[in-house]
């Protein structure tokens, strides 16, 4: 039986008294409780973001008519759609490639089996976590403003959003790998460098190009949207058909990204299953 | 040990294997990096970043405390509540859409338009659908709101319909044995099987939303982000540290408590 917590002493649990004479205590659900607190949250929201049914109801009509000529594409906008849409493309390759090769170090550093420096290992993982936390936009606009407007920013950006990513997902899974053969290699007279490449990093390397690939799928749709802010590709384009009202426009370019995330997601999830 | 060595000479040889791979990866460098042009450092780049540093190191201490709606503990509680709304409403709305994926409920052909239509919803970016939302609801956190509750079902439905596929019908059967209504073998059947993990993905996907949230506000869907870049482009440092620190802050509590609860979920609690 689990301890009794602070709402167990509020609400007394109930007593049953079973025929031998031993007292069984059967907890008062919480269920009521969680529902008070979600929605008295519900409430305080509905309160700050000033909910208006009436402006859907009103105006949602609006919104199909936007989209109906999403759904519509203005086909000979496509050939200004192909540079931009490349320029995305290599922008997220070469980020994911850079930030996939910085991040194998790092998540050996992070890995607590590998790394026995319990202060190195902490600090490494607090930073990582904090590059997590940071939205993506936001990176791509304080790099756009140190390299100016244009790929090179955006590039930067995914490597470091690449790095926080894989890192953790790669030393979550070098943490489960078997380190028998390593210690074996170890007690034979090899050095630690030798023992690791030839004992872990056969276990790790379908993981980690897995993840690589993975990480490769998420980072061209969050490339879609850096040109928001500056930082070069297909984003550009976005902003600015949505500016000048021109959804025709802006369908096009949403289905040729569609059509490019369906063709990647298809390639890396062959790759990817090849790999395990 | 001569077993030994006669397996590993005759180990499979991938060398050529590996060549390729390799010559295929370094082509795609060099081809990706036609597109990406390196201009040096911006004329004010390096005072950008000194700036950046300085700020996150000494961030304005008066705006954190500050309790009126220009401060952060008022915008960051604005983002969260569009979140959680965003989220609520994004799972209600997932529902039926996961059940109209389900295979197993409605035949291959419904099934296969449902998952074309969340398909479409996962692949365009939330920013997008939040600039054609402010065109409908005009700027502030209510275009938020919307935004998310659409671009949530997306994902939410992805993982419910995977919940609902796995969905143990032995059950269903010794309850129809048992002799239960419909009602019941609803009530004791499928919703024990599915409400924890219809849980725990809605809590994973408020964590995907308060950092999700963030964003949308650069674009005026209101929150924390419009003010955060705001105060980027016109090089406010210190107050950038300090909204950039709090976000951090609250980013990482948030995630910190959602694992928790949904590792209690997991193990069945």
């Amino acid at each position: 039986m689990d301890k009794l917590t602070l709402f167990d002493h509020v609400f007394k649990p109930k007593v049953i008294t079973l025929e031998n004479g031993h007292q069984v205590l059967k907890k008062r659900s919480r269920k009521p409780l969680i529902l008070l607190v979600l929605l008295v949250v519900m409430w305080v929201s509905f309160v700050v973001t000033g909910f208006d049914l009436d402006l859907i109801i009103k105006r949602g009509g609006q919104f199909f008519v936007i989209l109906r000529k999403i759904f519509n594409p203005d086909f000979s906008y496509y050939k200004k759609v192909v540079n931009p849409l490349l320029d995305t493309v290599k922008m997220s390759l070469l980020g994911t490639i850079l930030g996939c090769l910085t991040a194998f170090p790092v998540a050996i550093l992070a890995s607590s089996n590998i790394n026995r420096n319990r202060i190195i290992l902490v600090t490494i993982r607090f930073i990582l976590s904090v590059i997590r936390s940071v939205p993506t936009l936001i990176i791509a606009s304080i790099f756009a403003l140190i390299f100016g407007l244009g790929t090179f920013a955006g590039m930067v950006s995914i490597a470091i959003f690449t790095l926080g990513i894989v890192s953790k997902m790669l030393f979550e899974s070098i943490e489960v790998i078997d380190m028998g053969p390593f210690e074996a290699m170890i007690s034979y007279g090899c050095n630690q460098f030798r023992a690791f490449w030839a004992a872990c990093l056969p276990q790790i390397l379908p993981t980690y190009l897995a993840q690589c690939l993975y990480c490769f799928e998420i980072n061209i749709r969050a490339a879609a949207i850096l040109g928001y802010v500056g930082a070069g590709g297909i984003g550009i384009l976005i902003s600015e058909r949505i500016g000048w009202r021109d959804y025709n426009g802006l369908g096009t370019v949403l289905l040729s990204l569609f059509m490019l995330v369906l063709c990647i997601d298809q390639l890396s999830g062959y790759l990817r299953s090849k790999l395990s | 040990m001569e077993h030994i060595l006669n397996m590993y000479n005759k180990r499979p040889n991938t060398k050529w294997i590996k060549l390729l791979v390799t010559a295929i990866i370094i082509s795609l460098v060099i081809y990706s990096a036609s597109g990406v042009t390196y201009k040096g450092i911006a004329a004010k780049g390096s005072d950008v970043a000194f700036g950046i540093m300085y700020g996150l190191t000494h961030p304005d201490v008066s705006i954190i405390f500050n309790f009126t709606k220009e401060g952060v503990p008022y915008l960051l509680a604005q983002t969260a509540a569009i979140a959680v709304l965003g989220t609520i409403f994004g799972a209600v709305l997932a529902i039926p859409f996961s059940f109209l994926c389900s295979k197993k409920i409605v035949g291959k052909y419904v099934a296969f338009v449902f998952q074309a239509i969340v398909l479409l919803i996962r692949t365009i970016p939330s920013v997008v659908w939040a600039l054609v939302w402010i065109r409908v609801t005009g700027p502030g956190p209510f275009c938020g709101v919307v935004t998310q509750s659409i671009c949530s079902i997306g994902m939410i439905s992805k993982m419910f319909v995977t919940a609902i596929d796995d969905i143990d019908t032995g059950i269903l059967e010794s309850l129809d044995a048992c002799g239960c209504t419909t009602f019941q073998k609803i009530r004791y059947g499928i919703l024990p099987q599915l409400s924890s993990s219809f849980i725990s993905t809605t809590i994973y996907r408020f964590d995907i939303n308060l950092k999700d949230a963030t964003v949308l506000g650069i674009v005026g869907a209101g929150g924390i982000g419009a003010v955060l870049q705001q105060s980027i482009s016109s090089r406010r440092w210190t107050i950038v540290g300090a909204f950039l620190l709090s976000l951090i802050v609250a980013v990482l509590v948030i995630e910190y408590f959602s694992t928790r609860i949904r590792k209690k979920l997991a193990r069945g609690q």
